[in-house]
């Protein structure tokens, strides 16, 4: 089956790390949507989220490779499970915004629980965080306005309620 | 090979000052290596500087990397050790890129040590700079760039430890010429590695072997498939204890070849491509596939839809992942294949399998690998050939090969009754491995016998290590089976693409006038080069070319004999072919049984 898949991915935070996460999807011609890197608590370990979508099967043999490098701790697959998790995208959008229009824009924004993160006489950026749909709904509304740029973060996962496997691979690490 | 080494693993002194390069030669000594393969050049020249000062190792100079690597890895398939290669930056490291693949497809636990240009210069194009991290990471189970003096201990710690641990494979360690002079004042190589993130599972967990038994009982059909991972864990004996004390018949992939002794009853040889017909017929008829330590190959499986259609799979595997791979199964056992042998021999019970025992051994009967013995012509026959290395040679004799036909010559018509005595590149398919992994070998064991079954296309791609086998006298014997063809080629080129032999004929006709009555098929009026017997009198070992039948066995019986390196040239029946044939992608049903 077809779908997108979002991979929670510990590792060590060690210089060529991502290449081989990267590799082992490049590899098989899967083209990944979003990846995030950052530390955790532990200056040691980083933690990516990576959505790609893809088969199924072909997906679950990736896992397991990733499972499998020296440098990864814990690898999962959010979309494979059945618990609720909570993922999130920072998206920075500079519209087109001319004096009279700004009260309209900052409505949208607070419709969306955005701020507006500048003001320039021509522009505003505007910054939201949220899930994919959310972040979706924002766009098309800013969009009429004219839409000058777009910057994703691409999306951060986490699962919600306690998690033993994580906590157990953090404990390790 | 996933125990530490006992000896030689003590920490060093705390508070000894050292360099980089010091470093690696104090690793290589606490880890127990006793011959290093490689070739220097500047930016490992640090590194050479330290070599010759060290009394607990040998250094096998080579004369190419690529010969380098195989010979590591031939040593390490014999010994079950971890083969060490030191090679220079850029083109020294990129000519390990085939050996490592090489060992990363076969699971054998090499460690590759490369110079690197100094860490300033890194990403400059500077001279003989290669990005080898990159380059290598697909071919190795794991590498490093060796960022600071500070981290090479425990690097090259890491190293040893993933190479020869969990399913094994070659490890990079790339250093720059500047860490390799820099100087680490509190020195000690570290008692253990530092892989939080590497995990092991050796013991299975009991439940899947508890399921595995449930099955084993329930099949009325069961037959075992035994790959490399029982040499690798070195796990033949609980293997046989299992077989026999079951009496479940056992067939090997062509990793597997010695894991169980072809000359027992229950052995149905090799399975696949070019196994026997009544391996493959065991798999189609089978109700429950016993897969051990293998992982399910294309050249082992043919169509995968079709394979081992009416039965239950049990797969046991050191790794994870391959684990369903090209094959769903019903119960997995995770864990070291000694180990998970050793618990199921705990529960063993005798299995009702005397019908099907009986069976096999009338289709044994029936299909018996064959071939036209032309015993009326003094043509040589390849699989005659092999006959006779397996009635001459020692017991404990070690048989590499190229690849090819003469690899599979070989693997069906040699048999092996223990493991690590065959040596031959599978996953891969390295032409030239087999000559220089026969030099490693013999490194490993100065005392046996050690052969390497050649096809004349194969040996010349890495012929230069004869200088080699002289110099460091590692008297190995090359059995050539010329048949003046890239034979393997050849062979699909006959049967799927209409006898068009395009590029695949390593010999002309004598003159033009030749030409037209020259046969593809027998060595009339046929122009060779080179005269590979010849070849004794610039290197200065033993050489000797076979054209008829009837000088076969003394020449052979000379060329085992002989205290020095052997080139036997045997010029075999040109147009032979290997059967039975399972075409790529059909049904192990489909087999090909040759012509008469």
């Amino acid at each position: 089956m077809m779908r997108r898949h979002i991979f929670y991915v510990l590792v060590e935070n060690r210089s060529g790390v991502l290449a081989r996460v990267a590799g082992l999807f490049s590899a098989r011609g899967f083209n990944i949507e979003s990846l995030t890197v950052g530390e955790t608590d532990s200056p040691r370990i980083s933690r990516m989220t990576i959505v790609v979508p893809g088969d199924d099967k072909i997906l679950d043999q990736v896992r397991k490779q990733l499972g499998k490098l020296i440098d990864v701790h814990d690898v999962r697959d959010f979309s494979m499970e059945t618990h609720d998790i909570v993922n999130r995208e920072l998206v920075l959008c500079k519209v087109n915004a001319e004096p009279s229009q700004r009260g309209d824009i900052v409505e949208i924004a607070n419709i969306f629980r955005a701020r507006i993160a500048d003001v320039s006489p021509q522009s505003m950026i505007v910054e939201a965080t949220g899930s994919e749909n959310k972040i979706a709904g924002l766009l098309k509304l800013l969009a009429p306005y004219g839409i000058i740029e777009v910057a994703r973060s691409g999306r951060v996962a986490m699962a919600r309620g306690n998690n033993e496997s994580i906590q157990n691979a953090r404990a390790v690490a | 090979m996933n125990n530490e080494p006992a000896a030689g693993n003590s920490p060093s002194e705390p508070g000894i000052q050292k360099s980089g390069a010091e470093i690696v030669i104090d690793a290589l000594e606490k880890e127990g290596v006793e011959v290093v393969f490689g070739f220097p050049g500047g930016a490992i020249i640090d590194v050479f500087d330290r070599l010759n000062q060290s009394d607990r190792f040998e250094f096998i100079l080579t004369r190419h990397e690529q010969g380098a690597t195989h010979m590591a890895d031939g040593y390490a398939r014999a010994t079950g050790k971890v083969g060490v290669v030191i090679v220079t930056s850029g083109p020294g490291a990129t000519n390990t890129i085939t050996g490592l693949a090489n060992a990363m497809m076969d699971s054998i636990p090499i460690v590759v040590i490369s110079g690197q240009v100094p860490t300033s210069m890194i990403g400059n194009d500077a001279f003989q700079e290669a990005d080898v991290v990159g380059i290598s990471r697909p071919v190795s189970k794991h590498n490093y760039l060796v960022q600071t003096v500070e981290e090479l201990p425990v690097l090259l710690k890491n190293s040893f430890h993933i190479a020869r641990t969990g399913r094994p494979g070659p490890v990079v360690i790339d250093i720059p010429k500047d860490i390799q002079k820099a100087v680490l004042k509190n020195y000690s190589y570290p008692e253990k590695p530092d892989l939080p993130g590497y995990h092991v599972q050796m013991e299975p967990r009991i439940e899947n072997v508890k399921t595995a038994w449930e099955l084993i009982r329930a099949a009325e059909r069961p037959l075992i498939y035994a790959g490399g991972g029982v040499i690798n864990s070195n796990a033949a004996e609980e293997l046989l204890r299992f077989a026999t004390e079951t009496n479940i018949p056992v067939t090997t992939t062509f990793m597997g070849l010695g894991a169980f002794p072809e000359n027992h009853p229950l052995s149905l040889l090799m399975l696949g491509m070019h196994g026997t017909v009544y391996a493959n017929r065991a798999i189609q008829s089978c109700d429950l596939l016993i897969a051990i330590g293998a992982r399910f190959d294309d050249r082992v499986t043919g169509k995968i839809d079709e394979f081992a259609p009416h039965a239950k799979i049990i797969h046991m595997d050191i790794d994870p992942s391959s684990i369903s791979k090209n094959v769903p199964v019903d119960v997995d056992i995770v864990g070291d294949i000694q180990c998970i042998l050793r618990n199921l021999n705990k529960m063993i019970v005798p299995c009702n399998t005397k019908e099907w025992v009986k069976q096999i051994t009338e289709w044994k009967r029936q299909f018996p690998l064959w071939y036209n013995h032309h015993e009326d012509d003094e043509i040589i026959m390849p699989q005659h050939v092999i006959q006779m290395i397996d009635q001459l040679a020692d017991d404990d004799a070690i048989i590499c090969s190229e690849v090819g036909q003469n690899q599979m010559w070989a693997a069906q018509y040699y048999t092996f009754t223990k493991p690590r005595t065959w040596i031959s590149s599978g996953g891969l398919g390295t032409m030239g491995f087999g000559f220089p992994a026969a030099l490693g070998a013999q490194r490993g064991f100065p005392g046996r016998m050690v052969i390497d079954v050649a096809g004349d296309g194969s040996i010349q791609m890495n012929i230069q290590e004869l200088a080699t086998a002289i110099y460091y006298n590692l008297p190995v014997k090359i059995i050539i089976l010329n048949n003046g063809w890239l034979g393997m080629v050849r062979q699909w080129q006959d049967l799927f693409y209409a006898k068009n032999y395009s590029g695949t004929n390593l010999t002309r006709p004598c003159s033009k006038t030749d030409a037209a009555q020259s046969s593809p098929t027998d060595w009339t009026n046929i122009d060779y080069v080179p005269d590979f017997s010849k070849l004794s009198e610039p290197y200065g070992c033993w050489g000797r070319k076979v054209t008829k039948r009837g000088e076969l066995e003394e020449a052979m019986r000379e060329c085992l004999a002989c205290d020095r390196v052997a080139i036997l040239d045997v010029r075999i029946s040109r147009e032979e072919n290997v059967y039975p044939m399972v075409p790529a992608n059909a049904s192990l049903n489909q087999m090909i049984q040759g012509m008469a």
